[in-house]
């Protein structure tokens, strides 16, 4: 059992604490001087790595009343060993569009968890939430009161729609082609009951990138990718081009050799763009930011099904509508969500990514339940499959005929 | 057009459901869902019709949302009993 004010022995954690980045251990030992809880986690952890095996049981309980989002219950399967971590529970916290905080309420938060729970945060988890690492069940429903009179609210977690999260958009980028916390916010707003009441197959992700840099990485991790995009010519500022030459911008091995779709042409003088094959991965807005911006007709790429690894493999997104113009109140987006959920919720099987069951029933079969025509930039790649035939090859010859 | 069956008879026909289920078989709210519109009948009986009766069940502590690889709605477990 830890000793209850002696911080335990951790030769193997040590290790970890190495090297002149930062160390996970080095903050836990830090707040262990002050947080019981937190020597018992290193005491468990230490026990973890001498044993090669996890001390975590996970599940079980997942809130608090009348939400099924927000806490995810650990339980340490040595609870006579170590008693400071018999419960660790995590809560995940709503995070502001952006995170966006003022030092007050990062304050409180701190304050609040230092009471409640084991001090320990992590800023940001990848769901994008404030995650509050280590408390106690008793803990649970106190926390979540005093974070509501803080104006926090819980984030989601299980089968439910996940927090949305959003890159810092317009606020600090302009490169934003639309308003990511804008929409993050309204986002958050109209699934409430999504968000607190798990009513799908497994989870749904929503992050909203503001420009086709994808600083969320949505692409690769969000059900429902909304990645800001444009249509109509690249603006060129070719005096500002020419004064990328003299600061020792090579244009040509820099700017135009690298471009993917190889739609750009540079004279010496001045920068054409064949804009018709543009990709538009911003690689030359990205190195020339004082003479390229987006084209002036702005708005966002939706694409479906990107997850990470957990049943099947890994999936990227892929486009479901190539340009939508998002403005208040996002009318056309949530008509298409909702089409979405519905489907997946009454089709989809149990841990059943949205992505997964469109490769289930065909993408075919998808569109059309949801009332959607396909389109050519729906296309990933060319079939590979020469045994497929159309509905109207196979119609039969009408019996005189054979006759 | 058929009537309407209330909240309270779609929130207490789910109870019954999760009840009889204990220890046995773990419900998705999903699941839920399909068994009311299928017993009350679609005319009868909406999807928002359950997911206001789901929400009275939580709220009132008569069932809670429990993670077991996936969410189910479940009688409130034992502290500590998760697998």
């Amino acid at each position: 059992m830890a000793d209850e004010k002696q911080t335990p022995t951790t030769p193997n954690l040590d290790e970890l604490e190495r090297g002149p980045w930062p160390s996970f251990v080095r903050e836990i030992k830090k707040a262990a001087e002050k947080s019981p809880m937190s020597r018992g986690l290193l005491g468990v952890l230490e026990r973890s790595y001498t044993d090669k095996i996890g001390h975590w049981k996970h599940g079980g309980i997942v809130g608090v009343r009348g939400y099924g989002g927000g806490v995810i219950g650990r339980y340490s399967d040595l609870p006579e060993e170590f008693p400071e971590v018999a419960h660790f529970h995590t809560i995940r916290v709503n995070q502001p569009a952006g995170w966006f905080y003022t030092s007050d309420a990062l304050r409180s938060i701190c304050d609040l968890w230092e009471r409640r729970g084991s001090g320990l945060t992590n800023l940001h988890g990848s769901t994008g939430d404030i995650i509050l690492l280590g408390t106690r069940t008793e803990e649970l429903e106190p926390t979540f009161s005093e974070l509501t009179q803080a104006g926090f609210d819980l984030g989601g977690s299980g089968s439910d729609i996940r927090t949305p999260s959003c890159c810092v958009g317009p606020a600090r980028c302009e490169w934003a082609c639309y308003d990511t916390l804008n929409l993050t916010y309204d986002l958050t707003m109209h699934y409430q009951d999504e968000i607190h009441r798990p009513a799908f197959p497994y989870k749904f992700k929503i992050k909203a990138a503001g420009c086709p840099n994808d600083c969320v990485a949505s692409i690769a991790r969000a059900d429902l990718s909304i990645i800001g995009t444009w249509r109509g010519p690249i603006q060129v500022d070719q005096a500002a081009v020419k004064a990328y030459t003299k600061n020792g911008i090579d244009i040509q091995a820099d700017v135009v050799d690298r471009c993917p779709s190889k739609c750009m042409a540079w004279d010496g003088k001045a920068l054409t763009i064949a804009n018709e094959w543009c990709v538009k991965c911003m690689h030359c807005i990205n190195v020339m930011t004082k003479a390229l911006r987006p084209g002036p007709e702005r708005g966002a790429a939706i694409l479906v099904g990107a997850k990470a690894p957990i049943v099947q493999g890994a999936m990227l997104s892929s486009v479901l509508v190539p340009f939508m113009k998002l403005e208040p109140p996002y009318t056309a987006l949530k008509d298409l969500v909702g089409k979405m959920l519905e489907l997946w919720a009454e089709e989809g099987k149990s841990r059943e990514r949205i992505g997964e069951f469109i490769q289930r029933v065909g993408l075919g079969n998808f569109l059309e339940a949801i009332g959607m025509e396909p389109r050519p930039e729906m296309v990933a790649h060319p079939r590979e499959n020469p045994y497929v035939f159309y509905e109207e090859y196979l119609e039969e010859e009408p019996a005189e005929a054979k006759a | 057009m058929a009537e309407a069956v209330t909240v309270e008879a779609v929130a207490e026909a789910m109870y019954q459901m999760v009840k009889d289920a204990a220890g046995v078989k773990k419900l998705k709210p999903t699941d839920l869902t399909k068994a009311m519109v299928e017993h009350f009948g679609s005319e009868r009986c909406s999807k928002d019709l359950c997911k206001e009766a789901l929400r009275r069940l939580m709220d009132s502590g008569r069932c809670v949302y429990t993670y077991y690889g996936g969410s189910f709605v479940e009688l409130p477990p034992q502290e500590g009993a998760a697998a």
